[in-house]
Order: structure tokens, then C-alpha cells, then sequence
């Protein structure tokens, strides 16, 4: 008798469900991968690249047709002429051709030496175009009653026109200049600490602004509902909305801030808040903070509200005084939420593009990393420098999901 | 620190630092509201703060009376100009006084709600702490209103305003009702010059699209990864919260150039497959938590009587699990249609706008001011309707969701 033995590996049962598991994940695990792996990849490779934004059009032969000499009647004498040009402006395009149907009724007279006739069909080889070449072809033809009759034109059949050009996105071009660019000079030292200012405070903002909203609504009263929904607002709106709002009331002319603020007597001259270093980098942060509070403030209220109240009694008649709790019972308590609110919010404000990037467009000294990618790729069209800078910016990531990994998941029991 | 829990101490320095909030709020009301040149005068603030301070720690016998002696008192001070609010010539006469009077009673009476067990002398630690939380409750509510209060209310008021208005006084936010349906002039002019209906509804339904493709893709996927076991199970569920840490912007380069070449910018198609995948992983992530919860018994009841996988996920845990989608879909809503970079990197022809990329349209110098603010309102307004309407499950969406921000 053989001693039975548990079976091993995974039996016909396991592998179904693996197959079916891998079956409905397929459709999510596809798109992510057309859309953020593949995409990262290709950053890798653009940064590489020596890439503008005019480069993205690659170069091609563009044609024109007329028909010159307005020939009213049979046996006039006309011009067939075509009109060559390279649509960029440096970059070569490789063995043109061009090849069009002649319309039946035109006899075409002496032909161009670089083009052939065979049947109706016209044959041109103009070898290779410069960038901004113009090459012009001229053909003299005798118009004959036929073509009168057919009512065609000689546009009618448009000329089929080859060539190659070289794209620079799958060339073999490679570069470092962008990320000298990128890490040359002072810009680059300006850039990262506007991106630690506002990641580091307004994180920490957030964070602690959104303690105290907890503090205040964790009590039972009326119009407490109201109220959390009110301190939501600046998360739940549009952006787009609240960033305006923010530029309107802080404008220097007509914002009611500056208005409100002299009339007050607080200030003597309007303020350019959004336009002056160091205040522009502060008034993004304090944006910041604006904005997300209601998150951390969410959070921690959830945590707050299941905290059992009997220790707070049992403190009480230990005689423990209101702060003596809160820093001995609350915050111990709240320790881990706010620890996981840390690393994810400060993980959110670092990738942040949107807020400064309509607030002050990056200027007076707010540019982070993120409008950096921008205004290199977009502001100054070179797109291989703004790949650089989201290459720096996907490595500073690899870093902080490092710790997310070790931490957060653990919090978050996955 | 035993030296400043000393009744009236306490009530002073409480009373000036109220006293300064008080006075400065309500002036930025009466300013806001009126359109009057009030300004806080330091001096009296200080003074009347300490004063009631002061007083909200006397025994509180007939407290009604207090507050009634200290709004007259206040009153008639502010009348002669002597108050903590004062203005200018232009103020109308009754302004001040009542402003002030108002003021007044506020102050003491808050002072004594502040001060309830303290009284002049030597207070206990726990009465002390107890007395200043109260106080910065106190101004906690009213900066935190304030705050975010503020911007909403200047941004709905400038759009019902027109340009002259605005120049002449930019803090003047009351509404001339005599001007009748005028005042809506901003938003007729942006619903018919500029294609704001359009707007709307294309952001509508790309969001509604959005909602349905990403509940498609990540049911089966959140179904998956809570409930069956395969190799990589770990692994995958990691990657989905690392893909969440990936800047949009980052993304959205490529994105670009892949969509300039394959003629897919500028196309409501390429906004629509885009939108989805950027919400999916968080949706995955989300539903995945609540079918966890789900008691795993119901289903295998459902797989003994014959039902395959599928089945069960459609007849017993969707229906299960109907709240979470509901969450799930609002939240996904919220993240399409607040959603600006890739609409205002991806589309240039004003035809094919999504609200938001509309709106940022009108960021120009040559359109007035009350315009952007009206677009502003007609972005935000239906996304509010929705969350307060739907505040439950809204903020369960977020709680859940909100690794992403």
C-alpha cells in the first residue's frame, strides 16, 4: 500500500478559475497597458530623442495641378503645370515620384526630361527634395474637342505622389541634450524647490487643516450635514471653476481681495498675488491646501467616529484635561490614518499640474516639475526636453512607491 | 502656564483675539454684502474686546440683559463714530450704529457662552482648556465658512454682475434685483454666442460614457481579484495602486503624439477611450474593497445550484453590491467631468468642447471677467446638484476612492 500523498500544484479545478481570473481581467489589464505602460515606454524613448513639437508632422511632397492658358476652343495651346513642395521646412524627403492620369483630349507636347508618358498616365521622377524645395514641372499640351466634350478637368484625377521621409520618433537619433537641458543652470534648482515647497507644505496644510475641520464637525449638532458638505465644496468643483474664482478675487486691478484688504487698511498698494516671487509659490500652495483639506478632513472625521468614546469617559474621570486627551488618546489613534493620508497626498501634490498650471501658468516662480514637462514640451515645442523632465519625474516616483508599497498597502491590507 | 488660568486674563486676551475676528468678519460681510466702505478701527476693537472679554467672565445672572446692555453700549459708541466698525462719509447714517450694535451683542454674548464656568478669579485647568476650546471652535467655524465660502459667493455674484459694475466697485456684491432677468445676461450670451449648451452636453455624455465603460472593465476585473485565486494575485492588486501614482501629465505627452499621428486629436472618440482608462483603476480598486465585504457563501450557494461565474457575478453580486456601484459611478462622474488636462491638451476645435475645456476658453483678456465667472457657475453647479443630492453615497465614493486625487 502506497502512503497517500496530498496533491501538489495546482489541479484542473485551480487552473480553471486562474484561466476565467485572467479572462475578466484581460479587458483592464489591455487598456491600462495601451494607455500608461505603453505611454511610459515611449517616454523613455522620446527623452532620448532630438524631438520639436513641428517634428511631429513628419515632411510631405505636396502637389498642385492647373491647367494654364484658359484654352476655350479645340487646337488651343495650354500649360499642364504642376507644382512641387517639401512641407517641412529642413527636414529631406527621399525619392519623389509622381504619377497622374492624363485626362482623355490632351496632347501633351515636349515632356519634361525627368518624366515619361506611357498610355494616359504621366510618370515624373523628382529623386530627392530639401527641406522648402520647390520643383515645378511645365508641360505644353494642345487641348482637343474631346476633352470639351468629357467636361472633366484636370483636377478631377489628382496626381499620386510618393516619397519617404524620415521620422525622427523611429529613427535611430539619439541624444543626451535634453537632459543636459534639463539639469542645466539655475532653472533646474528653482524648478525642484518650488516642486519641495509646494509638495512639502502642501501636503502638511492639507493634512493638519483638514484635522482641525474634523475636530470641529466631530460633535453631534444641527446643521452639522450642512456644514460637511459645505467644506467638501472646494474638492468637488471643477478645477477649472475654482482656479478662475481664485485668479478673479486675487487680481491686482479688479479683485475684490485687493480691494477689500485696502479698504481695510491692512495693505496701502494692491498686491500681485499671483504674479510676485515668493508670494505666487506661497498663494499655490495655500490653493493647495484650499482645495484638498475636505479630503484629509474626510478621512480623519471616518477615523474620528469610530473611535470608541468609553476611553474618552475613562479618561474624564481620570482627570485627564480636553487637550491632555487629544494629544495622549486622539492623535495616538489617529497616527496611522494620518500617516497613510501623508504619503498619498504628498505622492498627489507632487504629480499636481493642473492647479498651478491655471493659476500662474508657471510663472514668478511656481513652476514644478510637472508644469515643467509642459512648458518644455508645449511652451517651447521641444518635446524631447519635456520627456526628460517626466523621465525625472517618473524615477523621483519609483522612490516614494518604494515606501507606499512598504506602508500603505500594509494599511490598507492588500 | 498655571499663571494665565486667571479668569479675567483669560477673558481678555480671548475677548481681543474674538474681538478682531468678529469685527473683521462682519465688516467683510456689511462690505460684501452692502457695498459700503466699512473698516474695521483697531483701537476700539481692542478695547471693547477686552472689556467684554473681561465681562463674559462676571457671574452670569441675567445674561439677556448683558448682551442688551452690551449691544447699546456699542451702538451708541459706533454712532459717534467711536466703535470698532467705522467708515466713511459716503456709510449711511443707521449703518454704523446697528453694525456695531449687532457687533456688540455677538461679542458678550459669545464671550459669556466662551467664559460658561469660568469665573474672575483662579480657574481650574480643565474649566481653562475646556473654556478656550470653545473659543477656538469659535473661530474655527467662522474662518473655515469664510474660506470656503468666500470664492463660491464671489464667483456666483461676478457673473450676475456686468463690466461697469465691476470696475466701479470690485466689492460690491449686491444684487440690483429692479435689473430683472438681466441679470443673467452672462450666461444667455455664453448658452448662445458661445456654445455653452453644446458644451454641456458633450461633457454630459462623454461622462456618462465614461461611467458605463469603467464599470464594464472594472467589475469583472474588481470581481477577479477579490475572489479568485491565481498566480500574481498580490502582485496585481499592488500595481493597480501603483498605477494610480502616475501623473497625468506625464502620460498625457505621449498620449498627445500618439494622437496627433493616428488623427484621433481633437475627436470626442479619442477624449471617450482616454477618459475611461484613467478611471478604471481606481474604480477596480474600490470595488474590489466592497466585494471583499460580501459574504463569499451567498455566491458559492449560487455556484452549487448551477450557476456559472458569470451568473453569479450578474444575479447575485452586482445586485449585492448596487450601493457600491452607485458610489463607484458618481465618483467616476465627478473625476470625467471635472477633468481639464487631456480636454485642454487633446481638443482645439471649439465644436467639440467638453465644458471645462469651454471654460478655459474664456480665460482671455478680450472676454469680460463675468463671463468666465458665469462658466465657471455652469461647470460647477450641475456637479453640486448631483453631490448634494447624492451627499450619502458621494462621500462614501470619495472616502473609498480617494488614494486619488
Amino acid at each position: 500500500m502506497t502512503q497517500p500523498t496530498p496533491p501538489t500544484g495546482t489541479g484542473p479545478l485551480g487552473r480553471r478559475e486562474a484561466r476565467l481570473a485572467w479572462g475578466l481581467l484581460f479587458p483592464t489589464i489591455f487598456s491600462v497597458s495601451m494607455v500608461v505602460v505603453l505611454p511610459l515606454l515611449s517616454i523613455f524613448w522620446i527623452s532620448f530623442k532630438p524631438i520639436g513639437l513641428a517634428d511631429l508632422r513628419a515632411p510631405t511632397p505636396v502637389v498642385r495641378e492647373a491647367l494654364r492658358g484658359r484654352p476655350e476652343a479645340a487646337g488651343d495651346a495650354a500649360t499642364l503645370q504642376y507644382r512641387l513642395r517639401n512641407s517641412s521646412q529642413d527636414k529631406p524627403i527621399l525619392g519623389v515620384t509622381l504619377t497622374d492620369t492624363i485626362p482623355e483630349g490632351l496632347t501633351l507636347g515636349e515632356i519634361d526630361p525627368r518624366c515619361a508618358l506611357e498610355g494616359p498616365s504621366l510618370f515624373c521622377d523628382f529623386g530627392d527634395l530639401d527641406g522648402g524645395q520647390r520643383e515645378e514641372i511645365e508641360i505644353p499640351v494642345t487641348v482637343e474637342q474631346a476633352y470639351f466634350d468629357n467636361g472633366v478637368d484636370v483636377d478631377d484625377s489628382p496626381p499620386e505622389i510618393t516619397g519617404r521621409s524620415e521620422n525622427v520618433l523611429t529613427n535611430l537619433d539619439f541624444t543626451l541634450e535634453n537632459f543636459a537641458r534639463v539639469f542645466r543652470g539655475d532653472d533646474f534648482l528653482t524648478v525642484l524647490w518650488a516642486t519641495v515647497f509646494y509638495t512639502v507644505f502642501g501636503t502638511i496644510g492639507a493634512l493638519v487643516t483638514g484635522l482641525f475641520a474634523a475636530m470641529l464637525l466631530n460633535k453631534a449638532f444641527r446643521g452639522q450635514g450642512f456644514l460637511r458638505g459645505l467644506y467638501l465644496f472646494p474638492y468637488v468643483a471643477p478645477v477649472i471653476a475654482v482656479a478662475f474664482t481664485w485668479v478673479t478675487l486675487f487680481d491686482p486691478f479688479s479683485g475684490s481681495a485687493n480691494a477689500l484688504l485696502v479698504q481695510m487698511g491692512v495693505i496701502d498698494q494692491p498686491i500681485n498675488f499671483f504674479g510676485q516671487r515668493p508670494l505666487a509659490l506661497i498663494m499655490v500652495t495655500v490653493f493647495e491646501v484650499w482645495r484638498y483639506f475636505p479630503l484629509s478632513f474626510l478621512f480623519i472625521l471616518a477615523r474620528m467616529q469610530s473611535i470608541d468614546t468609553d476611553m474618552y469617559e475613562a479618561a474624564d474621570m481620570d482627570g485627564a484635561s480636553p487637550f491632555q486627551q487629544f494629544w495622549f488618546l486622539s492623535l495616538p489613534q489617529l497616527m496611522g490614518i494620518l500617516s497613510v493620508l501623508f504619503l498619498l497626498r504628498f505622492i498627489w501634490t507632487f504629480n499636481k499640474f493642473d492647479d498651478i498650471f491655471l493659476l500662474t501658468g508657471g510663472n514668478a516662480g511656481t513652476r514644478t516639475l510637472t508644469v515643467n514637462v509642459y512648458e518644455q514640451a508645449f511652451a517651447v515645442s521641444n518635446i524631447g526636453a519635456g520627456a526628460a523632465v517626466a523621465v525625472v519625474i517618473f524615477c523621483v516616483l519609483l522612490v516614494f512607491s518604494i515606501f507606499f508599497l512598504k506602508y500603505v498597502s500594509r494599511e490598507e491590507g492588500l | 502656564m498655571s499663571v494665565l488660568r486667571i479668569g479675567w486674563l483669560t477673558g481678555v486676551v480671548l475677548g481681543i483675539l474674538w474681538s478682531f475676528v468678529l469685527t473683521f468678519a462682519l465688516a467683510v460681510i456689511v462690505a460684501f454684502g452692502a457695498g459700503v466702505e466699512v473698516r474695521p478701527d483697531p483701537l476700539w476693537t481692542l478695547l471693547f474686546g477686552a472689556l467684554y472679554g473681561s465681562a463674559g467672565t462676571a457671574p452670569k445672572r441675567a445674561p439677556w440683559v448683558m448682551i442688551l446692555f452690551g449691544a447699546v453700549l456699542m451702538g451708541a459708541m459706533g454712532g459717534i463714530g467711536r466703535g470698532p466698525i467705522t467708515g466713511s462719509e459716503t456709510v449711511p447714517q443707521a449703518l454704523l450704529p446697528i453694525a456695531n450694535g449687532v457687533l456688540g451683542a455677538a461679542l458678550l454674548g459669545s464671550m459669556l457662552l466662551f467664559m460658561k464656568d469660568v469665573s474672575v478669579g483662579r480657574v481650574t485647568r480643565h474649566v481653562w482648556e475646556a473654556a478656550v476650546i470653545r473659543f477656538l471652535t469659535g473661530i474655527g467655524y467662522i474662518v473655515f465658512t469664510a474660506v470656503v465660502a468666500i470664492p463660491f459667493y464671489v464667483m456666483v455674484m461676478t457673473s450676475l454682475k456686468n463690466q461697469s459694475e465691476l470696475m466701479q466697485n470690485p466689492l460690491d456684491f449686491s444684487i440690483d434685483l429692479s435689473q430683472g432677468w438681466h441679470l443673467f445676461d452672462s450666461y444667455y450670451e455664453l448658452l448662445t454666442a458661445f456654445n455653452f449648451g453644446t458644451y454641456l452636453w458633450t461633457s454630459f455624455y462623454v461622462s456618462v460614457l465614461t461611467v458605463l465603460i469603467t464599470l464594464l472593465f472594472s467589475v469583472p476585473g474588481a470581481y477577479a481579484v477579490a475572489r479568485l485565486r491565481f498566480a500574481g494575485r498580490t502582485t496585481f492588486s499592488r500595481s493597480i495602486l501603483l498605477i494610480y501614482m502616475v501623473p497625468m501629465i506625464v502620460l498625457a505627452l505621449p498620449i498627445y503624439i500618439a494622437f496627433s499621428m493616428t488623427g484621433l486629436r481633437n475627436t470626442i472618440f479619442g477624449i471617450v477611450i482616454i477618459y475611461p482608462v484613467t478611471t478604471i483603476p481606481v474604480s477596480l480598486y474600490m470595488l474590489q474593497g466592497y466585494f471583499r465585504g460580501l459574504p463569499a457563501e451567498v455566491e458559492e450557494a449560487g455556484l452549487m445550484d448551477g450557476l456559472t461565474r458569470l451568473q453569479v457575478i450578474w444575479k447575485i453580486t452586482l445586485p449585492l453590491s448596487l450601493p457600491a456601484l452607485a458610489s463607484v459611478a458618481l465618483y467616476v462622474f465627478m473625476i470625467a467631468w471635472n477633468e481639464f488636462l487631456l480636454a485642454f491638451m487633446l481638443l482645439d476645435d471649439p465644436s467639440k468642447f467638453t465644458l471645462t475645456r469651454g471654460v478655459a476658453m474664456l480665460n482671455s483678456s478680450e472676454i469680460p471677467r463675468q463671463h468666465l465667472m458665469a462658466g465657471a457657475v455652469i461647470a460647477t453647479v450641475p456637479i453640486m446638484v448631483l453631490f448634494l443630492g447624492l451627499e450619502k453615497f458621494m462621500t462614501r465614493g470619495l472616502t473609498a476612492g480617494a488614494v486619488k486625487g
